[in-house]
C-alpha cells in the first residue's frame, strides 16, 4: 500500500481499499498529535457498523480519542498486535499500525473522503 | 527518592505495639496458627514518625500554595469545619444507632438537604452518593426509572463535548447510549445543533454548567425549552457550582436533576482519594425516585423515611459520607446566603482577572468573560518546540502546582485554570508572573522546559512507560 493512494477522513484516519475491503488506521499527524499511545480497544470481528459509528478507543498519555468507521459494513479482521503493543501505531502508523479491516456494503460512501492531497490541504487549514 | 517504610526496616527492630498474648489459646486453633511472619515493617516509632514527616514535607497542598487545578475547585478549607466534624458527638456515632439517640445528626442531615434545595432551587435531595460520578450515575438511574414508569423507551443521552469526562461513562454504565453534541465557535451549545439531534428517543440532556470551558450557556433558556418540548429530562453536572451559588438556582431555570460535589464547592479537603460526597437534587416530579432512606421532620422529631416504592433503592451503605455532610453544613452556616454568593462572585472575579493576565502570553480560544475557571492553551509556544506538558512541568520548578492539562479535549494543548475565591490578588499576580516567565523561557531557552522539573524529589516521569507497564505492587527488596 502506498500512502499517496489512500483516502483520508476528517477524523484523521487513513483508508486503504482492496476490492470491497477497506483497511483503516490513523494518520501520522494524528499519531503525533495524540502522543504516546498506551491503550487501544477494538471491536469484535463480525460486528456490523454504520458509517461514522465509533469503532474503537485510542488512549494516549494525555488524551483519549475515538476511532470512527469510514464506511458501513462488517468488521472482518482486527490487528491484535496493536492492542498488545500500542506503541506500534506511533512508530509505524501506515503499515504495522493498522487497526482493522471492514467489508463495506456500499463503496459510494468513500466519495466523501479526502484524497492524499486534499487531506494535506485540510491539515494546512487546521 | 524516598523508599517505602518497608525499605527502612531492619530485622529485630520494632515499635512493640502488640502486647504478648496472656489469654489461653484454644488447642483446636493451633493447627491453623500463622507460621510465617506478618511482614510488617521492622521500624521503631521514631523511624515511623520521621518517615511520614519526610513524605509530608514533600507533599504539595492547598495549605502550601495556589492549586489552580481546573475543574477541581481546590479552595481553602476552613479549620472550623474540621473541628466540628471531629467533635466526638459526631464522629463517635455509629450509623446503626437508634434514631432517637441520634436526633442531632439527623437534624443536620435534614437541614443540609433543605439548604441544598434552597441553593439549587430543587425540591428534594439525597445525600447518599459518595462523589460526583456516583451522583451522575444516581441521577441517570432516576431518569431511567422515570421513563420506565411512563412506559417510554428512550435510549440516548445527549452529552455536549464540553461536559465532564465522567458523564458519558455514567450514561453507558446505566445502559443508555451517549451521543456527543459538538459545541459551537463560542464554546457553547448551539440550540439549532441540539434541535437537530434531539428526538423522541432521547432520554436526557446531560450538561455541565458552567461547562468545562468555564462558560455559562448563554442559550440556556432555549436549550431547556427544546429539551422539555421533546419530553427530555435535563441533568446538570453541578461540579462547577462554585460559580453559581446565590446567583443561579438551577431548578428555577428548568434543570430537572443535578448533583453537587460537596467536597469541592462546600469545602472538604479532597484529591487524596476521599471521602467525597455527591448529593443529587431533583424537582418534584422526580422526588419519588430518589434513593432511600432520606431524613424527614415529623413534629419536632427527625426520622428516616423509607419512602416510595418508586425509589431506585440504596446507592450507599447506611446514609452516605456523614463526615463530609458535617463540614459542608458548617461551611454553609458560617457563610450564610450572602457569604455563599460572595464566594461565587469572588471565584468569578479571580478567574477573569487571571485570564486577562495569562491571556497576554498564552492562547485563550474562548475569551469569555468566563465563570469560575478558564481554558488557556500553550499552542502558541509550539513554534519553539514546547508543549503544555513542558509548561506544566516547569511550573513545578517554580514551586507551583500545575493546572489541569490536556482537558477539555476540545482545546488543543489545554491549560485549564481555576484559581478559586480564596486566593488573594498577590497570589494571582505571582502565578501570572511565573506563567509569563515560562513563556519567555520557552522562546529563549526551550531546553529549560524540556528538562523540567529539575527541583522536585523526582524528575520527569515516563508516563507512557508507566501506563503501558503498570505495576501497582510493592516488591520486597531481596
Amino acid at each position: 500500500m502506498e500512502i499517496e493512494e489512500c483516502l483520508f477522513t476528517k477524523e484523521h484516519e487513513w483508508v486503504s481499499i482492496d476490492g470491497d475491503v477497506v483497511t483503516i488506521g490513523i494518520s501520522e499527524y494524528a499519531a503525533g498529535e495524540l502522543g504516546d499511545i498506551v491503550f487501544i480497544e477494538l471491536p469484535e470481528v463480525g460486528k456490523k457498523v454504520k458509517q461514522m459509528d465509533p469503532v474503537g478507543t485510542i488512549e494516549a498519555v494525555k488524551t483519549v480519542a475515538e476511532l470512527f468507521s469510514p464506511v458501513t459494513g462488517e468488521i472482518i479482521e482486527i490487528n491484535e498486535e496493536v492492542m498488545d503493543n500500542p506503541e506500534i501505531v506511533n512508530k509505524d502508523p501506515y503499515k504495522e499500525g493498522w487497526f482493522m479491516k471492514i467489508k463495506m456494503d456500499n463503496s459510494s460512501e468513500l466519495d466523501v473522503l479526502f484524497s492524499y492531497e486534499e487531506y494535506n490541504d485540510f491539515l494546512g487549514e487546521e | 527518592m524516598t523508599g517505602t517504610i518497608f525499605d527502612k526496616g531492619l530485622h529485630g527492630r520494632s515499635g512493640k505495639y502488640i502486647p504478648e498474648n496472656d489469654c489461653p489459646v484454644d488447642e483446636a486453633l493451633l493447627p491453623i496458627q500463622r507460621k510465617s511472619s506478618l511482614g510488617l515493617p521492622r521500624i521503631a516509632e521514631q523511624g515511623v514518625i520521621r518517615h511520614y514527616m519526610e513524605l509530608a514535607s514533600k507533599n504539595y497542598h492547598i495549605d502550601k500554595g495556589i492549586y489552580p487545578l481546573g475543574s477541581c475547585t481546590m479552595k481553602y478549607n476552613p479549620v472550623v469545619n474540621e473541628e466540628i466534624a471531629r467533635d466526638n458527638s459526631f464522629c463517635g456515632l455509629h450509623p446503626a444507632q437508634d434514631e432517637a439517640d441520634v436526633q442531632g445528626a439527623l437534624e443536620l442531615i435534614f437541614n443540609l438537604q433543605e439548604a441544598l434545595c434552597e441553593i439549587c432551587g430543587m425540591d428534594s435531595f439525597t445525600l447518599q452518593p459518595a462523589a460526583g460520578a456516583h451522583g451522575e450515575l444516581t441521577g441517570i438511574m432516576i431518569a431511567r426509572d422515570y421513563f420506565r414508569e411512563r412506559g417510554e423507551d428512550r435510549k440516548f443521552v445527549i452529552v455536549p463535548d464540553s461536559a465532564h469526562g465522567t458523564n458519558p461513562a455514567s450514561v453507558s454504565t446505566c445502559g443508555f447510549t451517549p451521543v456527543t453534541l459538538k459545541s459551537d465557535e463560542r464554546g457553547m451549545i448551539n440550540p439549532a445543533d441540539l434541535k437537530e439531534i434531539i428526538s423522541s428517543e432521547t432520554a436526557v440532556l446531560m450538561l455541565t454548567l458552567p461547562n468545562t470551558l468555564g462558560l455559562f450557556e448563554r442559550d440556556i433558556g432555549k436549550i431547556v425549552k427544546i429539551a422539555h418540548d421533546a419530553g427530555v429530562l435535563i441533568y446538570m453536572d453541578g461540579a462547577n457550582m462554585n460559580a453559581l451559588m446565590g446567583i443561579v438556582q438551577p431548578g428555577k431555570i428548568g434543570i430537572d436533576i443535578m448533583h453537587l460535589n460537596l467536597h469541592k464547592t462546600f469545602s472538604t479537603p479532597h484529591g487524596g482519594g476521599g471521602p467525597g460526597s455527591g448529593p443529587v437534587g431533583v424537582r418534584e416530579h422526580l422526588s419519588a425516585f430518589l434513593p432511600i432512606p432520606g431524613v424527614v421532620k415529623k413534629m419536632d422529631n427527625f426520622e428516616f423515611s423509607w419512602g416510595s416504592e418508586k425509589s431506585i433503592g440504596k446507592v450507599h451503605s447506611y446514609f452516605g459520607n456523614f463526615n463530609v455532610f458535617v463540614k459542608a453544613y458548617a461551611y454553609i452556616c458560617r457563610l450564610g446566603a450572602e457569604g455563599l454568593r460572595e464566594v461565587s462572585e469572588n471565584a468569578i472575579i479571580n478567574a477573569n482577572y487571571l485570564m486577562e493576565l495569562v491571556g497576554r502570553f498564552y492562547d485563550v480560544k474562548y475569551p469569555g468573560p468566563c465563570m469560575h475557571e478558564f481554558v488557556a492553551s500553550a499552542v502558541n509556544l509550539k513554534e519553539h518546540g514546547v508543549s503544555t506538558l513542558d509548561v506544566a512541568k516547569r511550573l513545578l520548578d517554580y514551586g507551583v502546582h500545575a493546572p489541569t492539562v490536556y482537558f477539555p479535549l476540545i482545546v488543543k494543548e489545554a491549560l485549564m485554570i481555576e484559581p478559586v475565591e480564596t486566593e488573594k490578588k498577590e497570589t494571582l499576580d505571582s502565578f501570572a508572573e511565573i506563567m509569563e516567565k515560562i513563556s519567555y523561557e520557552a522562546a529563549n531557552n526551550p531546553d529549560l522546559l524540556h528538562e523540567a522539573p529539575v527541583s522536585t524529589p523526582v524528575r520527569r516521569l515516563d508516563e507512557a512507560y508507566a501506563a503501558r507497564n503498570p505495576d501497582f505492587r510493592w516488591h520486597e527488596r531481596k
